[in-house]
């Protein structure tokens, strides 16, 4: 008796349900101890028009009701043998669910040929029929031709068991970073998906976060099995990661917040991680200075929560800080752009990572200071690392600065006379060796202040400084009248650290302003995001405060003019701003033609204002439209094509792979912007393109 | 010896290959034979024979002849000679008395009928258990061999030359079944009936009363009992199952269906519900002709229920029966039922709650009375060589220390004989191989830095999970060292993985093998073949599910069995198929090597046990008794005993050595999925599908503990290395462990109770509870503690 017809008036179908006792929960539960509890027998019997039906179905018409009647029974009896049996097998199986393999089992051991062809599914549909008077329950087998089989293309190979013990991690860390078996891969998907799902004002986000992601998962197919974040944390991971890298400073701010005080991200640890180092190796090819500063951002506020241990995680981290410090160019532009207050902030980060987590094992701390040692000793070094050298290396404390910096003093100074006083070789270098000695300055004097006994001679400054010595004599004169103050000045600096960050968006704002990142909504919509720059800026020089202290050193010679600039900017007239700044004037222009390009960008339509920020990318996007349309019309200029290439590279190229993919994925938004976009990422290194 | 060997071998292959399932006597547990058909394996009686040979004989004469079931007659009779003789006319003599009794009964001449039947009784002891070959001759050949094969099985071969084997034989002979020689007339009567021949067995249903009077019967007996006076309640209550399922079963086989309904939907109510499925396979019983073949009906028809009462209770029952007249009762008692008598108080509902539950009844007291070496074999002295020099450096001190508990656990045992523990060479074992010392040497060292567990101290759980499996895992065993993980599957394949770095390498071929320099120090590591290394092998050769692995103790052989009736021996050298042991015929599902190597054990849907050796294709010993499918199989610790849990509620320790049954154990109330012994070889803890865990002393024979706290079937259980813990595993993905010193602590070991048999069980299991710990949607399929004293679990995801 096949499956194939069974009728039924009294008892709906043959469920084996009502005729073995299946693990329908009572079943399997019901053999506890509970007395409460009463079999409930069911004494279902197959209807007798079943047998009528199967007979008609072999060709037999007439049929005695008495011998329906007695096969019913003996059917229903079998029926219900089979199915104890097959319940022994499902048992044994260790299964909760009867499978039809299991029938086949206790057919077999009735010594009856099993059912082929039931396996397939996992449950057989009973459908119903009516007419005539008689209900009808059946299978319905569907004929099927054989040649679409044979033509459809082989479903996927089904993945081979495999086996998954925690241990098995364990073995890995021992060889390899703990980390690099866990983020990635899994959440790849997912988040890729609800980026894509997100509201378009995510969008900046979306795409920053899927570089490190997609570049640091080199798609290897694992079991989904490992450490799967849970739906509200994956969510928390996305947000805080666009957050981080998005345009919105307050966003940004309460995201870092988060990170920095949140009890329980250390599940996200090693996403975090990963997140940073791919996202410092991406953006340092990329040259996007914004995106480094975030990234550094967020590692503060790792470091800054409690309640993480990060030593696992640090082997990771170091390298990123490392790279923000040293890396020869940081920055599309370094004549203009402010990288070295990156730097500044990456070697306090370094100071503090090695102040917490150098131990004598890991000599974190001797190799950090060997690294930078040979960087800066090596004479071939360019001004850019030399300067993240040096101040690395300060971090780290007045006894380094005293055993590494100050013997190498002499010498650094006739370097940088060379350059200063030597002719006019490159903008780049004097601007380098302008930086290396104010912070020389900065860093040694207060040291030097204490070594030394009070009367300050310049020539023995000079004697045993060469040609820093003067400056240096002033410097620490000033040092030791401020001694007092000084202490309160470095410890607040330290705490403020809050406070670069903003010097930091704004030594950029001033320069970069029309294209760097950060800003890079500026170009269009300069007024918003600049404007509350500069007004946090503008506060700022006033203020005699410890904030202050870093700013100057770091734009020292040309402190005024930057401050000047960011006001003239505040003012807003970009010409105006332009004209104002004396020694960056040079550069000033080349802002400029920036600030054209991304506006260019901007002059094609009307419409301009989505388009404007599609092509400023990921980055804008959303906010940027009224305003962006105000700027972009004064400086627009015609050609829309060639400007996206230089302007927004820097942001194409900080959104990355994350913008190669955005582009592919979605390019429709912005019409011609876009596609400019997505041709960029190959040509992001050259800035003066232009017109 | 030879020739008792060869004996029984042939009758094995001599069984007919009748249909399997229509003529399955599922009665003891032999059916296997019958059921075996076609194939030339050795069916029931292949126990005696097996017997016979015991462990130590080599060959069992070759090829297996084709003689007659007959033959193996002769030993049988040969062996309870006294008894025999008389007995040959008995089968007539005893169908006269029935017939008369009979008469006697519908006259209502009670007193005659009493008399007779005492009379009768006596002759039957005097009978004893040959009246079952001699009944058996009645019957046919092949009753009789079947028969003869329990008789051998259960008690040591008769006839068997080992002379410590035959002295015990000729009592237990005797009694000619595996209860024992505890009540030699019933166990007879037992065996009369214990013939495959469906109508000879329900033969005895035929004196029928009214039929409509069963539920006024019935009814009438649970008036009584309700109203009788508390303390005999819940004794009496016990015969209301046994009584209901043979007035059901005298409906039905007398043709009256309707009022077998009836009485079905009257009175299945009352039922305790641990017995519904057993109900639930009656209720679909509703003609004669489906008794035929029908295995749970056979159990009941074929063994007695057995029921624990007070004298008092048993004299009430019996005065409210001869005052009612209520023969009907009162036969079913006489005939189906075997009361276990004992004087003193009645117990009480929660002591009979706890032993009740198995098909059968309870076990009877005398059951379990035979000596058990529960202890440890002493282990072989291995000089440990001290050379580890960072050891030595950095516990100069530790050591001493450390040597002490160990010389509590391990060494005490191995310095003086335990008192318990059987002879050193009782069960001949294999001989240490060198590589057997080295691993023994590093079990010691690992021992060292053993973990203890305890209350305070809980083992971390480390927890493999099998991904993709498709709800097709089946079987999981881990080495003792932790090293390997063998999963059986539902497709037919055995895998195996390696957990540690170490890749699984198989041998070279042949050809390479002869070039290898066979002088050097490292040949070991030249013969592997560095190509075939990877973390998982493959091994096919089944052809249904498999549903037991057990790697050999020296990790050089790996025994699967499967659903295709066949155990299969492979190498872990080449990963291949070694052997195939055929002789289950029906699903295998169990089976687990000795702690020693060598032997190893598996039971399955025919319902018996196997004792084999690897180096014999056919099984050493069988163990029938067991009423329904042997589940789940284990080694004692000392090799000397097996232990198995079956579906039909009861769990069984065997004796290797003779192939009694030494232990029944009941109280569970459903199939039992898990057992396993505690280290020091006193302690059983058995896991069923009603997720509970019982916990049994072998020693006195008592159950010790009961562990609730499960929601589903206990699919794994394992003590921790010392014993402190036992870990229990689910198929309600929850691993428990409990506290096992504790449970074992205040062991109620006084005389009374172990006289008795009255168990009073602490109430709270919940204390023992140390801990439970869920997986998502992972049922654990098994439990390991590796030498240190973590948990490795395992099991295969299944989403829901």
């Amino acid at each position: 008796m096949t499956a194939s017809c069974i009728s039924g008036s009294r008892h709906r179908g043959l469920h084996l349900s009502a005729l073995g006792h299946l693990p329908s929960g009572e079943g399997r539960r019901g053999s506890r101890m509970a007395e409460e509890k009463k079999l409930k027998l069911s004494n279902t019997v197959l209807p007798s028009e079943s047998m009528k039906v199967v007979a008609e179905s072999m060709g037999i018409a007439q049929i005695q009701e008495e011998t329906c009647q007695l096969l019913t029974d003996e059917v229903s009896y079998r029926i219900k043998e089979i199915a104890q049996d097959a319940l022994k097998f499902m048992h044994m199986g260790k299964r909760q669910k009867l499978t039809t393999s299991d029938i086949d089992y206790a057919l077999k051991l009735k010594n009856v040929e099993p059912l082929y062809g039931f396996h397939a599914q996992e449950f057989i549909p009973f459908r119903f029929a009516s007419g005539g008077g008689r209900e009808l329950y059946f299978y319905e087998e569907k004929e099927v031709d054989l040649s679409d089989i044979i033509n459809t293309p082989l479903p996927r190979v089904p993945l081979d068991v495999c086996l998954k013990a925690p241990k098995e991690q364990q073995k890995a860390e021992a060889t390899e970073p703990l980390k690099s078996a866990k983020p990635g891969q899994e959440e790849d998907g997912p988040l890729k998906g609800k980026g894509q799902g997100a509201t378009p004002a995510d969008g900046k986000g979306k795409e920053k976060k899927a570089p490190p992601l997609l570049e640091g998962a080199p798609l290897r197919l694992k079991p989904r099995s490992i450490h799967e974040l849970s739906v509200e944390q994956q969510l928390y991971y996305k947000e805080i990661t666009e957050a981080c890298v998005g345009s919105c400073e307050a966003k940004r701010a309460e995201a870092l917040q988060s990170i920095a005080t949140d009890p329980g991200l250390y599940q996200m640890l090693p996403r975090f991680s990963t997140f940073i180092s791919e996202g410092v190796r991406v953006n340092v090819v990329q040259n996007n200075l914004a995106l480094l500063i975030y990234l550094m951002r967020m590692v503060k506020a790792l470091m800054d929560n409690p309640t993480l241990y990060l030593e696992k995680y640090v082997h990771e981290l170091i390298p990123a800080v490392m790279t923000c410090i040293v890396s020869r160019q940081l920055c599309l532009r370094p004549d203009v752009d402010n990288h070295w207050a990156l730097r500044d902030f990456a070697a306090r980060l370094v100071a503090q990572i090695c102040k917490h987590f150098s131990t004598t094992t890991n000599n974190i701390q001797s190799r950090i200071t060997k690294t930078f040692t040979k960087s800066w000793v090596d004479e071939k070094t360019p001004w850019t690392t030399r300067y993240g050298s040096i101040a690395g290396l300060a971090e780290l404390g007045h006894d380094v600065i005293k055993t590494l910096i100050l013997p190498r003093l002499q010498q650094e100074g006739e370097r940088i006379r060379g350059v200063l006083d030597g002719p006019v070789l490159s903008n780049i270098d004097r601007i380098g060796a302008d930086h290396v000695q104010s912070l020389l300055l900065k860093h040694c004097a207060p040291v030097l202040a204490k070594l030394r006994p009070p009367p300050d001679n310049q020539d023995a400054y000079r004697a045993e400084f060469g040609s820093l010595g003067p400056l240096l004599c002033s410097h620490v004169v000033k040092a030791r009248a401020q001694a007092a103050l000084q202490a309160q000045q470095v410890n607040r600096t330290t705490l403020t650290i809050t406070q670069p960050r903003p010097t930091l968006t704004l030594s950029q704002a001033p320069q970069p302003g029309p294209r760097t990142p950060g800003l890079l909504k500026v170009p269009g919509s300069i007024a918003l995001p600049v404007q509350t720059l500069v007004s946090a800026r503008a506060a700022a020089p006033p203020q005699p405060s410890p904030p202050p202290t870093k700013f100057i050193v770091m734009s020292s010679s040309s402190s005024a003019s930057s401050t000047q600039q960011v006001l003239s900017l505040s003012t807003s007239a970009p010409g105006s701003g332009s004209t104002t700044t004396s020694p960056v004037t040079t550069t000033v222009p080349s802002v400029q033609p920036i600030v054209k390009l991304v506006s260019t960008a901007t002059s094609a339509p009307p419409s301009t204002a989505p388009s404007g920020p599609g092509s400023v990318q990921k980055y804008i996007v959303v906010s940027l439209p009224p305003t962006g349309e105000g700027k972009g019309g004064p400086t627009s200029h015609p050609s829309p094509a060639p400007p996206p290439t230089s302007a927004p590279s820097p942001l194409g190229v900080s959104a990355l792979c994350g913008g190669k993919l955005e582009a592919g994925e979605s390019p429709p938004p912005a019409p011609g912007t876009p596609k400019a976009n997505g041709s960029q990422p190959p040509g992001c290194g050259s800035p003066p393109p232009a017109p | 010896m030879a020739a008792l060997a060869e004996e029984q071998t042939e009758v094995a292959v001599k069984l007919e290959p009748e249909g399997p399932p229509t003529l399955l006597p599922p009665q003891t547990g032999d059916s296997a034979g019958e059921g075996g058909g076609g194939t030339t394996n050795n069916g029931p009686n292949g126990g005696g024979g097996n017997v016979a040979a015991s462990s130590s004989a080599g060959g069992d004469g070759g090829t297996p002849k084709p003689s007659v079931a007959v033959s193996a007659v002769a030993p049988a009779g040969a062996a309870p000679v006294p008894a025999a003789a008389p007995e040959a006319g008995a089968p007539h003599d005893r169908q006269t008395l029935l017939a008369v009794l009979q008469f006697l009964r519908q006259s209502n001449l009670r007193e005659a009928e009493e008399a007779l039947r005492r009379e009768a009784r006596l002759l039957e002891e005097a009978v004893a258990g040959s009246g079952a070959p001699g009944e058996a001759d009645g019957a046919g050949a092949e009753t009789a061999s079947a028969l003869l094969s329990r008789v051998t099985a259960s008690a040591p071969g008769p006839a068997a030359p080992d002379p410590p084997v035959s002295g015990a034989s000729g009592s237990a002979a005797v009694s000619g079944l595996a209860t024992g020689p505890a009540a030699p007339g019933k166990v007879g009567s037992v065996a009369v009936e214990d013939q495959p021949d469906v109508s000879a067995v329900l033969s005895a249903y035929n004196q029928q009363g009214d039929p409509t009077m069963y539920e006024e019967y019935y009814s009438g007996l649970k008036h009584f009992i309700e109203c009788s006076l508390d303390c005999h309640r819940a004794e009496l209550s016990q015969l209301f199952y046994p009584l209901f399922v043979h007035m059901y079963l005298e409906l039905v086989y007398n043709q009256h269906e309707n009022e077998a309904k009836s009485f079905f939907e009257k009175f299945h109510g009352d039922q305790e519900c641990y017995y519904q499925d057993d109900l639930r396979v009656l209720s679909s019983l509703t003609k004669k002709e489906h008794m035929k073949g029908n295995e749970t009906m056979l159990d009941f028809r074929t063994s007695k229920f057995v029921l624990r009462i007070s004298r008092d209770s048993y004299q009430l029952l019996k005065r409210h029966l001869q005052e009612k007249q209520n023969n009907q009762i009162w036969n079913i008692v006489q005939e189906h039922l075997y009361i276990d008598i004992f004087d003193g108080m009645p117990r009480s509902k929660q002591q009979i709650d706890a032993m009740v539950g198995s098909l059968a009844g309870e076990a009877k007291r005398e059951a379990n009375k035979s000596k058990v070496f529960f202890g440890l074999l002493k282990e072989p002295e291995i000089e440990v060589p001290l050379d580890d020099e960072d050891e030595e450096g950095e516990n100069e001190e530790g050591k001493p220390k450390k040597k002490k508990p160990k010389k509590d656990s391990i060494g005490s045992k191995s310095k003086k004989q335990d008192p318990n523990a059987p002879p050193q060479n009782r069960i001949p074992l294999p001989e240490l191989k060198d590589s057997d010392k080295l691993d023994k040497i590093m079990n010691m060292k690992e021992t060292t830095k053993r973990v203890r567990l305890g209350p305070d101290c809980l083992p971390s759980i480390c927890f493999y999970t099998f991904l993709n499996a498709y709800q097709g895992l089946t079987a999981v065993d881990v080495t003792d060292d932790s090293s390997l993980i063998a999963g059986g599957f539902a497709d037919s394949t055995v895998r195996v993985w390696s957990v540690t770095p170490k890749k699984l390498r198989s041998v070279k071929q042949a050809a390479d093998l002869s070039l290898i320099d066979k002088e050097s120090d490292d040949v070991l590591e030249r013969i592997m073949d560095e190509k075939t290394a990877s973390e998982l092998k493959i091994l096919y050769g089944h052809s249904g599910p498999v549903y037991g692995a057990s790697f050999s103790p020296d990790r050089n052989y790996l025994l699967s069995s499967s659903e295709d009736g066949t155990v299969r021996l492979w190498s872990l050298q080449t990963f291949t198929c070694l052997v195939g042991y055929k002789g289950h015929n029906y699903p295998v599902w169990d089976t687990q090597f000795s702690p020693y190597g060598y032997y190893f054990v598996s039971g399955g849907h025919d319902r018996v046990a196997r004792l084999w050796a690897t180096d014999h294709y056919q099984p050493l010993r069988i163990f029938a008794g067991h009423l329904a499918d042997v589940n789940c199989t284990r080694f004692h610790p000392n090799s000397n005993y097996v232990a198995t849990g079956s579906a039909d509620r009861t769990v069984r320790l065997w004796d290797v050595l003779n192939g009694n049954c030494v232990r029944i154990f009941t109280g569970h109330k459903g199939p039992i999925h898990s057992l396993t012994f505690s280290p020091n070889g006193r302690f059983l803890a058995t896991g069923a599908t009603d997720g509970r865990v019982l916990l049994w002393d072998i020693g006195h024979g008592l159950m010790v503990g009961e562990l609730k706290g499960h929601s589903d079937t206990v699919c794994s259980l394992r003590f921790s290395r010392d014993g402190e813990i036992l870990a229990s595993g689910s198929m309600d993905n929850t691993v428990r462990l409990w506290d096992a010193i504790k449970a074992f602590e205040d062991l109620e070991t006084d005389d009374f109770t172990t006289a008795t048999g009255h168990i009073n069980l602490p109430e709270n299991s919940q204390e023992l509870l140390l801990g439970t710990y869920m997986t998502k949607s992972t049922p654990v399929v098994h439990l390991h503690f590796t030498r240190r004293n973590l948990v490795l679990a395992a099991g295969a995801y299944s989403p829901q």
